[in-house]
């Protein structure tokens, strides 16, 4: 293995690490930091804010995204909002407690050293979106309003009506446009990542190919830095954007970085039910809707009634049933699971039968059309357009999706991952959400890693490396550029007859039902065997995927053949992760481990570590070898997760 | 339901492009317009023909990705939507769709229906900003702002940045686009210090990437997926008279 799985945690009480981490950390000078490259892949939170303040800070940045502009990252379409721990409600809000609710939130998989940094530098985000001109709601007294959000009894949430993420996402967007204009980042649109070059062990540079011209370029660097996001597409059907994928993560992972908690994986419990085989992504409706919104299902089963048929007293909200102190609001993965539940009773709604009804029609009574208006009409309208529906009069139908992914690289407390030199944020990384995320705290983590923690730990790297930037023809570069040309080729060469789509879809399906909401062991076995069968067929000389065009323009099937291909690998990766995984924790369901209430099963003694994976080839006898990394719990007592 | 298609095919910029015919069978009233598109590719990757290009993200009308005229507008017959927000069900079954690009001497085409909108951002690099050093900041609610400003700040800021206005102008203006973010921080305390440098930058950046002027025919506001008010412009227009005066002062 490169490197060391040693997490870099500072010692010292948890609410003075970082502190002492940053005074101990080395610094680079003003004047050495113009000799310093930079390489950030993505554009998102993550990658936006670090590429704008290592820019303002005098390193010479090169930002690369694959959409036509690095305001168009994914980060965009969050809604609900960003949590921090001003406490401005003065309803008992503290550092610890959003740290505390964020680790029990993630059932306690994940590091207490960086879920407490995470809580701490929350404020100062709030602060810093604020003077950019983030138009956060605000109180009639002009000061900043807060709402509730899942998992949490106090309102932390800061919010921009139902567009938060796009909000922020501007705003990281406009301080990395006026980075561009002063000349010390270089912007590369419309650009993705097929490799990543290692010399001398240390990452130094990536290798891109040029989305309109198809062009293959090497940039050497002295440091990498992903911030591509997270994974959830390779279930093919998942509110990410289309065109999100595993490729520069998963290309690092075969260049010998560890793929943290793969399985880790989020399903969102109120998005919009697939309709139609040809659907080609669900839609989130943002959780802050069970502030207001009740969730049921009939107690019958088999119930066709019109939801407005159906009297109270045959009407089961099972959330507030099972969850009386959390209700609506209780965890993600918790909301998601009873869903499942009730609709695998054959209790669900819609044609399909897999639907739950979100129900407003209380809160508007007592508050009004007008305020349910204000607080959600812009989630009102997408689910007006995308249904036909009008939820003012009838309650939405809604059923979990994919839609974020706890799992990622490897990283030390420095957001280093064992690579030295590569550095990954956001949800590209493992760090913070331990086996569930949150509402609200993607945001924060994803600013926190790019605004405030990166451009203190990056320097540390940064100091010992002066003078050692190869050149971009270095053998390692020459070498690592060939293997993409010969990749690309290679799929120019296939003379299919199916397309990459339908390649897809059948993975995300697999997925979908092996790997998804509940999983077991033999089912995981079976994935694992079937996903090197479908990887043979999508790479077969003739009946396999089918990618027409040339390499040397621009050429959307051999984009998405390339992601498809990773996607194909990673899977598996996925399921064995899942496999080796015999307890249940947060979003990993494995329906051998539950109580007899049907919930999440833990196991401390055996699985309080981070799984990592180290790549060694593909399929028998290359399997993947597992790392493992213990978690220590020095603040926290382990507890089994109540919502109750 | 089923459709015919006349869809622009261009191979690269400097090639001449055209209207191609295509025909689509059995296609749910609950598809997604691109989605639509989607399955049209499939059946052209299965006949050996090179699928239509075109640009598409998040597909829930937030990323701005989309660039699509539809039967002659901008986004396509449904407003406030972006194209990736219209469902089949909106059209007539055996309606002929014309799908183009967006038509805009600013947004160079790349290929079939994808466009090249640089130009915006490099609008935004003009100005479009406020420039607050990462960790300098001060605590979030030591400046107070009515409600009513971050309301009207909150309004200009849902712009998606997809350029839709420019292509529905009759002059191919982009002064919706821009006005947006010269009001949503010119609104907002934050955005005091650079109200006048960013003005002038932007409406100069906005000339010099050759987008046309406003003639108050209000195209912009009526295809706009986030209901940004043309009354934006107005104020773009008098944010820029009192900049250029007090250029011209000297101040």
């Amino acid at each position: 293995m490169i490197g060391s799985l040693e997490s870099r945690i500072p010692d010292g009480p948890l609410a003075e690490k970082w502190r002492k981490h940053q005074n101990n950390s080395r610094l680079v000078a003003p004047n050495n930091r113009r000799r310093f490259e930079i390489i950030i892949v993505g554009t998102g939170l993550a990658g936006g804010s670090a590429a704008a303040t290592l820019g303002e800070q005098g390193y010479n940045v090169k930002s690369f995204c694959y959409q036509d502009s690095a305001r168009r990252a994914h980060s965009i379409a969050a809604q609900g909002g960003i949590n921090a721990a001003k406490n401005y409600p003065n309803d008992g809000d503290s550092v610890y407690r959003l740290f505390y609710d964020t680790i029990k939130g993630g059932d306690f998989r994940s590091r207490e050293a960086n879920v407490y940094r995470l809580a701490e530098v929350s404020n100062l985000i709030i602060d810093q979106c604020v003077a950019q001109g983030v138009p956060f709601a605000r109180e009639y007294g002009g000061l900043l309003a807060n709402r509730s959000f899942g998992g949490a009894q106090v309102s932390r949430t800061f919010y921009a009506r139902g567009q938060t993420g796009q909000q922020l996402l501007l705003g990281a967007y406009q301080a990395l446009s006026r980075q561009v204009a002063a000349g010390t980042v270089k912007m590369f649109p419309q650009t993705e990542m097929l490799d990543l070059v290692l010399v001398d062990g240390h990452a130094k540079g990536i290798i891109t190919r040029n989305l309109i011209t198809g062009e293959i370029v090497r940039h050497a660097a002295d440091a990498v830095v992903l911030a591509t996001g997270g994974y959830g597409n390779v279930f093919y059907l998942s509110t990410n954007a289309r065109g999100c994928n595993v490729t520069a993560t998963y290309r690092a992972y075969k260049k010998g970085a560890l793929f943290a908690n793969p399985c880790y994986t989020q399903i969102h419990p109120t998005c919009i039910p697939v309709s139609g085989q040809h659907q080609s992504k669900l839609t989130l409706m943002s959780e802050s809707l069970r502030n207001d919104g009740r969730v049921w299902v009939p107690k019958k089963k088999n119930d066709h009634r019109a939801p407005n048929e159906i009297p109270e007293g045959e009407r089961d909200y099972y959330l507030e049933r099972k969850y009386p102190s959390f209700g609506n609001l209780a965890p993600r993965d918790i909301s998601s699971r009873s869903a499942k539940e009730v609709c695998d009773e054959g209790r669900g709604v819609g044609e399909t039968g897999r639907g739950v009804y979100l129900d407003f029609k209380e809160a508007i009574a007592r508050l009004g059309e007008n305020t349910i208006r204000e607080r959600y009409g812009n989630l009102f309208d997408i689910y007006g357009k995308i249904t036909g529906d009008n939820a003012y009069e009838k309650p939405m139908r809604i059923y979990p999706a994919v839609h974020y992914t706890m799992g990622g690289l490897w990283v030390d407390y420095n957001l280093m991952s064992n690579i030295p030199g590569l550095h990954v944020l956001g949800e590209a990384n493992f760090s913070d959400h331990g086996a569930n995320r949150l509402g609200a705290s993607a945001l924060m983590q994803g600013l926190a890693d790019g605004y405030f923690v990166l451009p203190y730990t990056l320097p540390n790297y940064l100091a010992g490396q002066i003078g050692k930037r190869p050149a971009p023809d270095h053998p390692e570069f020459l070498r690592a550029e060939s293997e993409v040309r010969g990749r690309i080729q290679h799929l120019l060469d296939l003379d299919g007859a199916r397309s990459v789509d339908s390649f897809h879809r059948e993975l995300g399906l697999l997925l979908w039902d092996k790997c998804g909401m509940a999983r077991n062991a033999a089912g995981l076995q079976e994935a694992i065997e079937r996903i090197p069968q479908l990887r043979e067929e999508f790479w077969s000389p003739n009946g396999g995927v089918s990618v027409l065009g040339k390499g040397e323009t621009f050429n959307q099937s051999l984009e998405r053949a390339g992601r498809v291909a990773d996607f194909l690998e990673f899977g598996e990766l996925m399921c064995r992760d899942a496999l080796a995984r015999d307890e249940s924790c947060g979003g990993h369901f494995r329906e051998e481990h539950q109580t007899a209430e049907g919930e999440a099963l833990r196991d401390d003694d055996n699985f309080a570590d981070v799984f990592a994976w180290e790549y060694q080839g593909n399929g028998k006898p290359n399997e993947p070898i597992l790392h493992q990394e213990p978690l220590h719990f020095e603040s926290v007592q382990l507890a089994t997760r109540s919502y109750k | 339901m089923k459709f015919k298609l006349k869809i622009w095919r261009q191979d690269s910029a400097k090639s001449k492009g055209g209207m191609k015919r295509y025909e689509i069978d059995q296609v749910s009233e609950n598809t997604s317009f691109l989605e639509m598109l989607d399955i049209l590719n499939e059946q052209l990757v299965n006949s050996g023909e090179e699928p239509v290009a075109f640009d598409s993200d998040c597909r829930e009308g937030i990323c701005g990705t989309c660039s699509l005229t539809i039967n002659g507008e901008a986004h396509g017959p449904s407003h406030p939507a972006a194209a990736c927000q219209l469902y089949m069900r909106q059209f007539k079954d055996g309606e002929t769709i014309t799908v183009e690009p967006f038509r805009v001497r600013s947004f160079p085409i790349v290929k079939d229906l994808v466009i090249d909108r640089s130009a915006l951002d490099r609008i935004v690099q003009a100005g479009g900003f406020v420039s607050a050093r990462t960790g300098s900041a001060p605590e979030a609610n030591s400046t107070p702002i009515p409600k009513h400003n971050a309301d009207l700040a909150m309004e200009a800021a849902a712009c998606i940045g997809c350029g839709a206005c420019a292509a529905a102008c009759p002059n191919a203006s982009a002064m919706l686009f821009t006005s947006a973010k010269i009001s949503h921080l010119a609104f907002l305390p934050q955005g005091q210090a650079e109200r006048s440098r960013r003005v002038l930058g932007m409406v100069r950046q906005m000339d010099v990437e050759g987008f046309g002027n406003c003639t108050n025919t209000y195209e912009c506001e009526a295809v706009c997926p986030a209901e940004i008010s043309a009354s934006f412009i107005a104020k773009m227009n008098r944010e820029y008279a009192v900049a250029s005066l007090r250029e011209r002062m000297g101040e």
